[in-house]
């Protein structure tokens, strides 16, 4: 088989059909950039897994004058409470947040949102027990165990708080795989009415390919090159759609939340650790649309 | 053999055997309707018959599987009346077409060529376009096309059917210089001039059935 013929035939194609081929190409760019996006918030989401994972807390925040007056809780209750919590199963470690640093560390995660320090007075804060779990997921004990106990006034598990975090951004990725699964079915389509058209424009051709002998392999491979390159430019398109998306928005929009380390940074090698993927997914779903179509619906 | 198309009731091809031997030139003759196109159409295996067999060399046409079916058109040449030459490639294009489908090396293709457009008369042509042509010239650039493989047979189903008598007096001696290569010749036609003037095996069907077979036939006579 001649190579050269095979890709002067496929350049030809792409070439005769060209607002199909780009519809067919813009409509692959838009469902791998958006399935890509999925696959960025699965990466971010397993990043601030890591993140977090070690920082998952149960905090008991104290009553109003023990915060006010207690800077190294040496009251006899917040010894208490935190000998208490010391000697309790599944605790790692007790550390006591005097009300002065739970401000610096509430201006730290905020630095971002001046409206709120501005707001924000160091006597509306709260000093607290921190307390790191051996394992997060029984918090529910230590929180019914200490929630009313003197000198406590509330005691929050972070780690429901996180769930439910983790439970929109997890939405947000379904939502994103939806959408890029109805462009994906949007983009077979194209695929397969490209191919179809591109059969029909090229029957006499491959009719006279058929008569002097060439094999239904040859005469079809120039359609099936055409779907895979086309899907693999869309895909290409895509991932550069991502990498600007990357740049231009979600860099600004989430600079506040990146710089107080609450969310983990995206770079620019996520993106690039998902492109196989995407390229991938792209030339395998274009390849086996285009079997399928010569297969079923092209008669050549 | 017998062939009745599904949409019709009338076989198009009524229990006919024929066999022809390697480096023969037989006409097929018979008027519209009577078969002619249905029997070549046979022997490229782009009809299966309804019934019978059919052999060309060594093939088994009718029984073979559809994967081996290139291998019988890479040994059978075609012609048609209405030419079909790609109207976007140039005449040497047009011929080296047919080698590049079947996967032939380059250097094949570009030695080969220029000869076979030479035999056809046409060397100083081959980079224009199918449309500059006359129809005698492009029906010769058909015929080249169809030969530049080395076919066991050349098929042509009213070669001359478009083209006027002295052009049609051409391509006949081209086909007889390609029956001389050895290549056995089986033509369709409706001409009487060149059949009467040839002298060849003449075939003759009406409705679907052999109504003569002469070894140096005329068209017939009272038409
Ligand atoms: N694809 C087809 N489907 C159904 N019937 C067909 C088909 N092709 C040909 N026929 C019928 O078969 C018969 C023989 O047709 P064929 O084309 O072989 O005739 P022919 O001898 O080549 O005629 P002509 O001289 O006009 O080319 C005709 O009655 C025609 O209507
Ligand atoms: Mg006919």
């Amino acid at each position: 088989m001649r190579a050269s013929f095979v890709f002067s035939e496929v350049i030809t194609g792409l070439r005769r059909n060209i607002t199909m081929t780009v519809a067919m190409i813009l409509t692959t760019a838009i469902s791998l950039g958006l399935l890509g996006g999925g696959l960025l918030i699965v990466r971010m989401i397993d990043k601030m897994q890591l993140i977090y994972s070690d920082k998952v807390q149960v905090m008991v925040s104290l009553t109003d004058d023990i915060s006010a007056n207690d800077k190294n809780c040496s009251t006899s209750i917040c010894a208490d409470l935190q000998r208490q919590l010391q000697g309790s199963s599944n605790v790692e470690t007790v550390t006591f947040q005097n009300r002065d640093q739970s401000f610096q560390r509430f201006q730290q995660l905020f630095q971002a949102e001046p409206e709120l320090l501005r707001l924000t007075r160091p006597e509306s804060l709260p000093a607290t027990l921190q307390v790191k779990l051996t394992d997060p997921s029984k918090a529910d004990a230590l929180v019914k165990a200490f929630t009313g106990k003197p000198g406590v006034k509330t005691v929050d598990d972070q780690g429901v708080f996180l769930q439910r975090f983790f439970g929109i951004l997890d939405s947000v990725r379904y939502a994103t795989f939806l959408i890029a699964l109805v462009q994906a079915a949007a983009a077979v389509l194209l695929i397969s009415n490209t191919i179809q058209v591109s059969a029909f424009t090229r029957r006499v051709e491959v009719g006279i390919m058929r008569l002097v002998g060439a094999t239904r392999w040859y005469t079809q491979l120039p359609f099936l090159i055409e779907a895979v390159v086309a899907g693999i430019i869309g895909s290409i398109l895509g991932i550069v759609g991502l990498g600007a998306a990357k740049v231009f928005f979600l860099d600004s929009a989430l600079s506040g939340p990146i710089a107080s380390g609450v969310l983990p940074r995206l770079d620019l090698l996520d993106v690039v650790a998902i492109s196989p993927i995407l390229v991938g997914v792209a030339a395998v779903i274009s390849a086996i649309t285009g079997y399928v179509t010569l297969r079923l619906y092209v008669r050549l | 053999m017998t062939k009745v198309y599904k949409t019709s009731t009338r076989p198009a091809l009524d229990n006919v055997s024929v066999e022809m031997g390697k480096g023969e030139f037989v006409f097929l003759i018979g008027p519209s309707g009577s078969g002619k196109s249905t029997f070549l159409r046979l022997l490229l295996r782009e009809e299966v018959p309804s019934k019978g067999r059919v052999y060309v060399s060594n093939f088994d046409v009718a029984k073979m599987a559809r994967r081996r079916v290139p291998r019988l058109r890479q040994s059978i040449g075609c012609v048609f009346q209405d030419f079909r030459l790609l109207p976007t490639k140039t005449v040497a294009e047009n011929v080296a077409f047919a080698l590049e489908v079947i996967g032939k090396p380059r250097h094949t293709i570009q030695k080969v060529v220029p000869e076979v457009l030479q035999l056809v008369g046409l060397d100083g042509k081959a980079d224009r376009m199918p449309t500059e042509l006359s129809g005698g010239e492009q029906q010769r650039v058909a015929i080249a096309r169809a030969f530049v493989n080395r076919p066991l047979v050349l098929i042509a189903d009213e070669p001359t059917g478009n083209l006027d008598p002295d052009t049609s007096q051409d391509i006949m001696l081209l086909l007889e210089r390609i029956n001389r290569t050895g290549t056995t010749v089986l033509m369709a036609t409706h001409d009487h001039s060149i059949v009467d003037s040839m002298r060849r095996r003449v075939v003759e069907l009406d409705h679907g059935k052999v109504i003569r077979d002469d070894a140096r036939g005329v068209y017939g006579v009272g038409r």
